[in-house]
């Protein structure tokens, strides 16, 4: 039998990769190319949609050239795309009205605050499982509506279409001008605050709150499950998934069972436990969201702990004060010292996400002595990543009901063993790493691979799962950072208290 | 106090020489700027070329300074920036091959692991990151030692501890082992270090040219040295050790 290949395009911040995945998950192809960043203003974050969709034809094309000669064929094409960033284009021309508006932007928050002392504001919480905050698509949308001229009535008279990336990639794909299929996947629209968490359906009540016309919306699909054929690529090929990227790594890290969990560390961290087919409300700072739904089956959630700077503060040392050269050098610094020397850094440099939600809070440095050299200040920055695990891990227990057995990592910092030492530590458990650690796109893959029948089901998949690495804790080391955990607790709250003088 | 090395002084003289000119030079004008037969430069200058301190435009025949001269003076190849650097390329080779996986550098006469990737069987297993290797017993040691002279020099002067009835304990042989590694560019053992396991490992090198680590697979010898498999496994081992020097040199 011929070697059959699955195409996974992973829209992602700064660029858009196209990979070919064989059978046994393993990389057979890799194409990248990064897109511009727009910065029109402090806190606006744009990317060009046109770039990222010729970007994604350009990339998917290079990466079915090169397998081409191999001994096997493509049979599907998987999407994983960055998460609420927020596209509106014209149904007739296929042009964006404006710019998109990325998930880092900020522009929303004062129209977030009006909303959010409506009385009526508590139904977004009880409908959509999410926290009424301007970091969701659903106010980027009405604020396009607001800003454009015309925009809202050439939207309510269906002239204007909006989606997240993978709606804009499926679109175009599918013939865009000339019928396009306008859709969005489940775990998509679930970041949207227009979606009814339970039904997984458009809420009526909800788009009137965010004053968002229906007749914009995409067809809400399941994950996984052929949304339509791309017939814009050099060889067509049915489009079997479609899922945000952070969903797509906890389906490439072949997380179904409840319980199991994985976290992404990036720029960001983003933690997500299943929670099997029972919507867990979270009662301690946690967001409950839509984890994958296979076609004609029913919807797995997840319970979601979205961290927003943890790599992001190795940068911050390596760029703006130059302690290091390069971001793995951090691990070095951090070595020439035994411990934090008593210091403690809150990364809340626009504001703390889950478990605390306080937009205000801002960054600190605390317990600063004469002591504190800038090996002491690389180790409490790579601290600070365990620590703020550490708040979502608790926060999940509690309101999961699951104890998490062990850790499933990825992402770029998992090549930091002094970071994840210190997780296993911190948080008392194993932490493993897969042998791919290009989850995001494996994920997309394995969705769209399940739905034209690569692979059987998802026991099949988790075969291919295997280790490359794992931390076990050390339980002097666990005592050790418990009876510490107090002194992170008070950082946090002061750093939260500093937001609010203002 | 003892006299300086004549050789020595007159390249670096021609080095100084390209560096004042702010470009290339012609051998006439070089062997001019510094007052030396041209005879004597062009000698000089065919040393320096094949050190890569200097290089020779194709066309024009002039000189200038060489990228080998510019790497000496880059910055020390961090072990962690190596490890984050090699990691894509190490999961895939322990995929491919089925074996465990580590990247070795030096670590005065023995071999540092700085990275370790499971062999993919979920079996339990250490993360090694950080122990000690004996060079001369391990495919990534032969390979450390072929590629840093002084290394095996330093290793040669001392008795070779015989870990098995195999470890090579000769220092005759261990150098002719290494010349023979240098010359293929992979190294291999078989039960040398511990009987029934072996290992194929390939250099990889920093921007500079300089060998920086090893990479390299280990497990049953009768998996590793059978007929069918053996071919394809080194190939596998130098290929992802191109694939990683190819992206410290990016």
């Amino acid at each position: 039998m011929t070697e059959r290949y699955v195409l996974a395009v992973d829209q992602g911040t700064t660029s858009t990769r196209s990979i070919v995945f064989d059978r046994a998950g393993r990389l057979v192809a890799v194409r990248q190319r990064e897109h511009r960043q727009h910065f029109p203003r402090p806190g606006w974050v744009e990317h060009d949609p046109e770039e990222i969709w010729a970007n994604t034809q350009l990339t998917a094309a290079q990466a079915l050239r090169d397998v081409a000669s191999a001994p096997g064929q493509v049979v599907a094409l998987g999407i994983a795309n960055q998460r609420e960033t927020t596209v509106v284009w014209d149904r007739a021309t296929g042009r964006p009205v404006v710019n998109a508006l990325v998930w880092q932007d900020t522009r929303t928050g004062p129209l977030v605050e009006q909303l959010a002392a409506r009385p009526d504001a508590g139904l977004v919480r009880e409908r959509t499982g999410l926290e009424l905050a301007g970091y969701f698509a659903g106010p980027r949308l009405r604020w396009v509506l607001d800003a454009v001229p015309g925009a809202r009535a050439r939207a309510e008279r269906g002239e204007l279409l909006c989606g997240t990336m993978e709606s804009w990639l499926v679109w175009n794909l599918t013939g865009g001008t000339d019928g396009g299929v306008h859709v969005t996947d489940v775990t998509n629209a679930s970041r949207t605050l227009l979606m009814d968490v339970r039904t997984c359906r458009w809420d009526p009540d909800l788009l009137d709150f965010f004053g968002v016309p229906a007749a914009m919306l995409p067809g809400i699909c399941p994950s996984v499950g052929v949304l339509g054929t791309a017939r814009a690529l050099p060889v067509p090929l049915p489009i079997g998934g479609a899922l945000g990227d952070q969903q797509a790594a906890l389906f490439g890290q072949t997380c179904f069972a409840p319980g199991e969990a994985k976290c992404t560390y990036g720029t960001g961290s983003f933690l997500l436990q299943n929670t099997g087919t029972d919507l867990v409300r979270s009662r301690h700072g946690l967001i409950s969201t839509v984890a994958y739904q296979l076609a004609g089956e029913p919807v797995h959630y997840a319970l979601e702990g979205s961290i927003a700077v943890t790599g992001a503060l190795v940068q911050w040392l390596r760029d703006s004060l130059g302690l290091i050269g390069s971001a793995a050098e951090v691990e070095t610094l951090a070595r020439t010292v035994a411990d934090n020397g008593g210091c403690y850094v809150v990364p809340a440099f626009s504001g703390l996400l889950a478990p605390h939600w306080a937009g205000r809070a801002r960054g600190l440095v605390a317990g600063l002595t004469s002591y504190v050299t800038k090996g002491h200040l690389a180790r409490a920055a790579l601290e600070a990543t365990g620590w703020q695990t550490r708040d979502v891990v608790r926060a999940m227990d509690a309101d999961s009901g699951l104890p998490l057995t062990a850790l499933r990592v990825d992402g770029g910092m998992t090549t930091n063993n002094l970071l994840m030492q210190f997780l296993a530590d911190v948080l008392g458990t194993p932490v493993v790493r897969p042998m791919v650690g290009e989850t995001v796109s494996l994920g997309a893959a394995y969705a769209a691979g399940l739905a034209v029948g690569v692979w059987s089901d998802t026991g099949a998949l988790r075969r291919n799962w295997h280790r490359s690495a794992q931390w076990s804790p050390d339980p002097r080391r666990v005592a050790a950072l418990d009876a510490a955990y107090p002194e992170w607790e008070r950082a946090v709250r002061l750093s939260i208290a500093w937001g609010e003088r203002a | 106090m003892p006299g300086t090395v004549q050789s020595i002084e007159r390249a670096a003289t021609l080095l100084h020489a390209i560096v004042e000119s702010g470009g290339q030079m012609g051998v006439t004008e070089l062997a001019a700027a510094v007052g030396l037969p041209k005879t004597t430069t062009h000698g000089l200058l065919r040393t320096l070329l094949a050190v890569g301190f200097v290089e020779q435009d194709p066309r024009t025949g002039r000189y200038a300074l060489g990228a080998g001269l510019l790497g000496l003076g880059s910055r020390y190849l961090d072990a962690n920036e190596l490890r984050s650097r090699a990691s894509n390329w190490a999961d895939s080779l322990a995929g491919r091959s089925g074996c465990a996986v580590r990247l070795g550098t030096p670590a005065g006469p023995q071999v540092v692991v700085v990275h370790h990737v499971f062999r993919p069987d979920d079996s339990p297993q250490e993360l090694e990151v950080g122990a000690l290797l004996p060079a001369h017993a391990t495919a990534v040691g032969k390979v450390l030692l072929a590629g840093r002279p002084a290394m095996a020099r330093a290793l040669a002067d001392g008795p070779l501890e015989a870990l098995t009835a195999r470890t090579v304990v000769d220092p005759a042989v261990l150098l002719a082992q290494l010349q023979a590694v240098r010359g293929r560019g992979w190294a291999e053992q078989r039960d040398e270090y511990r009987l029934g396991t072996g290992g194929i490992a390939a250099p990889v090198y920093g921007p500079g040219g300089l060998v920086v680590g090893a990479l390299g697979i280990s497990g049953p010898v009768e998996r590793l040295f059978a007929d069918t498999a053996r071919p394809a496994l080194r190939a596998m081992v130098v290929e992802a050790a191109a694939a990683v020097s190819r992206e410290l040199a990016s």
